[in-house]
């Protein structure tokens, strides 16, 4: 792997950057594989990367049914926090924040991780109490967390209109919390992955798991059989698609969330801000866009777009909220697939497959939970059993009935 | 937006609407002896197919009142709709975009 460095830039600067060398191979499948890990989007290439660097398992592939990075990934408002209410989803999350910190250097990336600091508006007196009781179990878990006034927040935005139709009657701040450049973060993974000689297959849809009496014996892609000892799934939106490959029931429902960006614009917005009770949330990225997010849709659907409806119900919202970006043009929009779990907490474990894990049910929230997420999976799929960080989120807690209910913490509505 | 038919109502905005998930799932009869594999398969597995799925609709901002849809999970196209009672069409015979079910 060539090394980013200042020096690595000066050198190329001086040949016109016409010697940089591919990031990743696009290499042919082997017959075998001891991990095959089903998806590359940032999770599944965490994954990847973390069973090769922590737990030196080298025969591994990544099989993609696209171009990696082209679900979720790409169409996520790269928020990253870890403010949940829960020990078990906040301990992860918290996991995750720490990984972030350090991510750029670990491999040799700059993922522009970029903490700024995210706001949780609260706009009713029922609002305010669970905000305040989120910042305690926080501050108990060691997560940064402070519960700030409108008058602050004016002071961080001075043209919010709090005032509005539901006024803004405080925030959660997490400082720590930010934004990434979601991209990079997909890339950066498949490179260091690369870089240990993890083998990422694009354009190789999987078909179907072979089983060999309830043991995974390997995956039939788009490019012929793959053996494998071990198989992760690690599809987000797909997940329920693949998982029957197997006959494995999960209760996922796959719903579009969308999301849209302005035209760029001069730096104008200083950190993060979410609503839970309006449905949107918005961001400025380093480019100068300003990246909004809504609600999920009603429906299950796999149409990567949803309803207008629901990005005339954010924006109004954002327009009322800001009313200076009443006239700011919006560049693009469009829709992801989550997968939507009953408590808004993930699914991370073994299967009543043997040799088949499975990390889904991030909903809404999993771009910031990447480098956790891929942490855990390999973990779990190394040792054939889950980390402490996981093993409250097995799949076994939909029939022993310890739900783990994030949904106030999930920051969008379901 | 999509144009839903609600079977009593007709021809409707989708934000009238309020989708009431995975429909046919029979609460089971004889619970005293269901193991707890069977009840967490009730409460919280689905099918979330991507294709057709049979769903059920509330019309909740009109008639308030149930209804049976099959509908396509990827174009979003609702190939169907009937009253509880009604057997489930044996074709698919009309959609949204010729008018709806009667």
């Amino acid at each position: 792997m060539q090394k980013f460095s200042i020096w690595s830039l000066l050198r190329n600067s001086v040949s016109y950057h016409e010697g940089w060398q591919k990031q990743w191979r696009s290499p042919e499948p082997k017959s075998e594989y001891d991990v095959v890990i089903i998806g590359a989007g940032g999770h599944g290439l965490a994954t990847a990367y973390y069973l090769a660097k922590e737990h030196n398992v080298r025969n591994i592939a990544v099989v993609e049914r696209g171009y990696l990075g082209g679900g979720n990934t790409a169409r996520n408002t790269t928020i990253v926090r870890s403010n949940y209410l829960w020990d078990e989803s906040t301990a992860l999350y918290e996991k995750s924040m720490k990984l972030w910190e350090g991510l750029s250097q670990d491999i040799n990336y700059n993922v522009m991780f970029s903490q700024r600091g995210v706001l949780n508006l609260g706009h009713s007196l029922q609002d305010m109490r669970d905000i305040e009781r989120r910042v305690t179990a926080n501050r108990l878990n060691g997560v940064d967390g402070e519960v700030v006034t409108p008058a602050q927040i004016k002071e961080m935005i001075p043209f919010i209109n709090l005032n509005t139709r539901y006024p803004v009657l405080g925030a959660s701040l997490q400082r720590r919390g930010g934004v990434a450049r979601h991209d990079a973060v997909a890339w950066g993974y498949a490179r260091a992955a690369d870089a240990h000689g993890v083998d990422i297959l694009q354009n190789c849809e999987v078909t179907g798991i072979r089983r060999d009496s309830g043991t995974v014996v390997g995956v039939d892609t788009a490019k012929g059989f793959i053996k494998a000892k071990k198989v992760a799934i690690v599809a987000a939106g797909h997940s329920s698609v693949i998982a029957s490959m197997a006959d494995i029931r999960l209760p996922i429902e796959s719903r579009p969330l969308q999301a849209l960006v302005s035209e760029p614009l001069k730096p104008i917005f200083p950190n993060v801000v979410m609503s839970n009770a309006i449905h949107a949330y918005i961001s400025q990225s380093d480019k100068g866009d300003l990246v909004i997010g809504a609600g999920v849709d009603q429906y299950i659907g796999y149409g990567q777009r949803g309803s207008y409806q629901t990005i005339e119900h954010m924006l109004q919202a954002i327009v009322e909220m800001f009313p200076l970006f009443s006239r700011v043009r919006m560049n693009r929009q469009w829709g992801g697939i989550v997968d939507v779990t009953p408590d808004a907490c993930p699914i991370i474990g073994l299967t009543p497959v043997k040799g088949l894990y499975i990390n889904c049910g991030w909903g809404t929230g999993g771009f910031k939970a990447t480098p956790g997420s891929g942490w855990v999976m390999a973990h779990t799929v190394a040792q054939d059993r889950p980390h402490a960080l996981n093993e409250a989120l097995c799949l076994d807690r939909f029939y022993n009935g310890h739900l783990i209910d994030e949904h106030g913490a999930a920051g969008v509505a379901h | 937006m999509l144009q839903i038919n609600c079977p009593w109502c007709g021809s409707r905005a989708e934000i009238e609407f309020t989708c009431g998930g995975e429909g046919d799932i029979a609460r089971p009869t004889v619970t005293d002896t269901m193991t707890d594999a069977q009840w967490g398969d009730y409460v919280f597995m689905r099918k979330n197919p991507k294709g057709l799925h049979y769903e059920q609709w509330l019309h909740s901002s009109g008639c308030g009142r149930w209804f049976n849809a099959l509908r396509d999970t990827v174009s979003y196209r609702f190939d169907a709709v009937w009253k509880f009672g009604e057997s489930r069409p044996a074709t698919v015979v009309t959609h949204v975009h010729t008018g709806g079910a009667q």
